[in-house]
């Protein structure tokens, strides 16, 4: 408490109230999230560490086991677990750098005031708002083994197409496929960053002679890392929570071959009924997720470049 | 003047010669990328237009051989799966949710862009990082408690906790409050206005394009939610779209693909339409927490 009243005052020398009426007018206006916050994130966030603790599964009584569910999942005795975290690292280790490429790619051919440009913005950011359930059973349909688009595309080039979605080795292909043809809204981000490069760079490169892709190297590309940061950042994210495709493509099949992590928690969790199992498994999720966004926000300054910022110096958003 | 028109003609005629060849290149790049990326809806529109007979033709028609505008009807009034129902408890879910999640954030925000209380920026990285939580990690006990409440099976577990703000939205509205002057809220205070009411009839009123850029994201993502309806809705005439399509999937079945289409293509129609009208404040959203927050 005597370090709270010892902070310097921002205005005058009169010591500030504990709670001035301004404050409380603010907590009233934010009352909602907060309330919100502790009822549907903060509760359940705590309970579902101590449930992870337990063996409840909805009917029976609960017993506390300690950290026996951690150690089924680390022992490697539920081998489902292992396939689920293995596959899920594969989507996102596949996904996250392909969007980047055909997201900036795409970004990079609209970056021009044109004829019709706007319109492929549109054909391009389509997907993103329209995946769903019923986008996905399009999939189905074009991965199909009997008539599908693919298939038949690859027909004419006189390849035989794999049975997609019942292969072991093409299903989870197919899974990224899917992923990949969802990337709006990293376009759009990279677009806005295209935007704000300032021309003058590239005339610069220009009259030092540099071709298109030393203009790509030297000054698209460092550009646009703030963006590129933002977009992996939530790439990741995203990725390791992808649940929607594969529950309606696949269903986790075949022989687990696109069993994804979100995929297994909610059959251990709704078929299963073992709660504290799939609470350990959600608290392990949130601790691989929290532990890459961790890594990639300290190693964010070797590469993410902040225009105006002093060469070498502490970055920081603009 | 005079100068720099006769210095800048010729370099722009240049160039124009110049820039030709990768012209060419982009448009042509962006149709085959767009083809591919287009592609998909041409051919669930085409599937859904099949008549049975089509379906089996190994190669598939691009073009089917009669148009079955009946696949539609057939599709979306059988007895058992009646789409109209799940397009009534769609637009519920997504109304509900919307208008809760539009008037909590809305309010929240204010608090944030308005009043500097202590702790305000303290709590608004904490809105923040909630942004990255994944859902799962709250998942089963929040479940557990939903059922407690005895609310399984009810849409209350997917509307009640859009009523306390969310995250990317209070965001959105902040940082368009804050562009706001505020002399205008000064003068209303002056004039006897509370906060809510400097909310109502001053700062919304100012503020359409957050308005309508939140209500555009949140009606998109409702509409596609998923795993919420999935979890939480038990009974068939209660469901939504997204899970009601999931019923139609018959394993092994191949004869109803183009009935399947057809309902698929009903589900996405509303929020392309929404999307095609509302273009440019889905980008202005998108865009916004890029740079921001990058």
């Amino acid at each position: 408490m005597a370090a709270v009243t010892s902070v310097p005052q921002t205005y005058g020398a009169r010591k500030r109230p504990f709670l001035t009426r301004r404050d409380i007018l603010g907590y009233l206006l934010i009352s909602p999230w907060i309330l919100g916050f502790l009822a549907f994130t903060l509760l359940p966030f705590v309970a579902s560490l101590l449930l992870s603790f337990t063996d409840w599964n909805i009917v029976g009584t609960w017993n506390w086991v300690g950290l026996d569910n951690y150690q089924k999942l680390v022992s490697g005795v539920d081998d489902r677990f292992a396939v689920s975290l293995s596959n899920t690292l594969f989507y996102a280790v596949v996904n996250v750098p392909g969007t980047q490429v055909i997201s900036l790619t795409l970004a990079m051919l609209l970056n021009k005031k044109a004829q019709g440009i706007s319109l492929f913005r549109t054909l391009f950011y389509i997907p993103a708002i329209a995946t769903g359930v019923g986008t996905t059973y399009l999939w189905v349909q074009i991965f199909s083994a009997h008539g599908g688009l693919v298939n038949s595309v690859l027909g004419w080039f006189g390849i035989a197409g794999p049975n997609w979605l019942y292969s072991l080795t093409w299903s989870m292909p197919a899974v990224i496929i899917v992923g990949l043809w969802n990337v709006g809204t990293s376009m759009l981000i990279y677009l806005a960053a295209l935007q704000g490069v300032p021309q003058s760079l590239y005339d610069a490169a220009s009259v030092d002679g540099a071709n298109f892709l030393q203009k790509f190297g030297s000054v698209t590309v460092p550009m646009v890392t703030p963006a590129m940061f933002f977009n992996v950042v939530l790439g990741f994210i995203g990725s390791f929570q992808v649940f929607t495709i594969v529950y309606v493509l696949t269903n986790g099949g075949p022989a687990n071959a696109t069993l994804v992590y979100s995929l297994y928690l909610y059959q251990v969790a709704f078929r299963n009924l073992r709660m504290g199992y799939a609470a350990s498994l959600a608290w392990i999720l949130f601790l691989i997720i929290l532990a890459i966004t961790v890594v990639q926000l300290v190693t964010a300054r070797l590469w993410v470049y902040y225009e105006g910022n002093t060469p070498g110096g502490v970055t920081g958003p603009r | 003047m005079a100068i720099a028109t006769s210095t800048t003609s010729p370099t722009l005629a240049a160039r124009v010669q110049r820039i030709k060849v990768p012209t060419v290149l982009r448009y042509l790049a962006l149709i085959a990328l767009g083809t591919i990326y287009t592609m998909p809806f041409v051919w669930m529109v085409s599937i859904s237009l099949k008549p049975y007979t089509d379906l089996n033709q190994i190669p598939p028609l691009l073009i089917p051989s009669r148009l079955a505008f009946e696949n539609y009807p057939d599709a979306l009034f059988q007895p058992m799966l009646y789409f109209p129902q799940f397009f009534v408890n769609t637009i519920y879910y997504v109304v509900l949710s919307g208008l809760g999640e539009l008037l909590s954030s809305a309010i929240v925000a204010y608090g944030f862009a308005r009043v500097n209380f202590r702790g305000n920026r303290v709590l608004f990285a904490l809105v923040l990082s909630t942004m990255m939580l994944p859902s799962q990690v709250t998942l089963i006990p929040e479940y557990v408690i939903f059922k407690q409440l005895g609310w399984i099976d009810t849409y209350l577990p997917l509307i009640i906790p859009s009523w306390f703000g969310v995250a990317f939205y209070i965001f959105l509205f902040r940082q368009f409050f804050m562009t706001i002057p505020t002399e205008l809220d000064d003068a209303a205070m002056i004039d006897g206005a509370t906060p809510l009411g400097i909310l109502f009839r001053i700062i919304l009123p100012l503020s359409v394009p957050a308005i309508i850029t939140c209500t555009a994201l949140s009606i998109v993502s409702r509409w596609n939610d998923f795993f919420g309806p999935l979890v939480y809705i038990n009974t068939t005439s209660k469901q939504v779209i997204a899970v009601a399509l999931t019923y139609f999937n018959v394993p092994n079945q191949a004869t109803y693909d183009n009935l399947l289409m057809a309902a698929a293509v009903v589900s996405v129609i509303p929020v392309i339409v929404i999307f095609l009208f509302l273009q440019d404040y889905f980008v202005q959203g998108v865009t916004m927490t890029g740079l921001k927050e990058g």
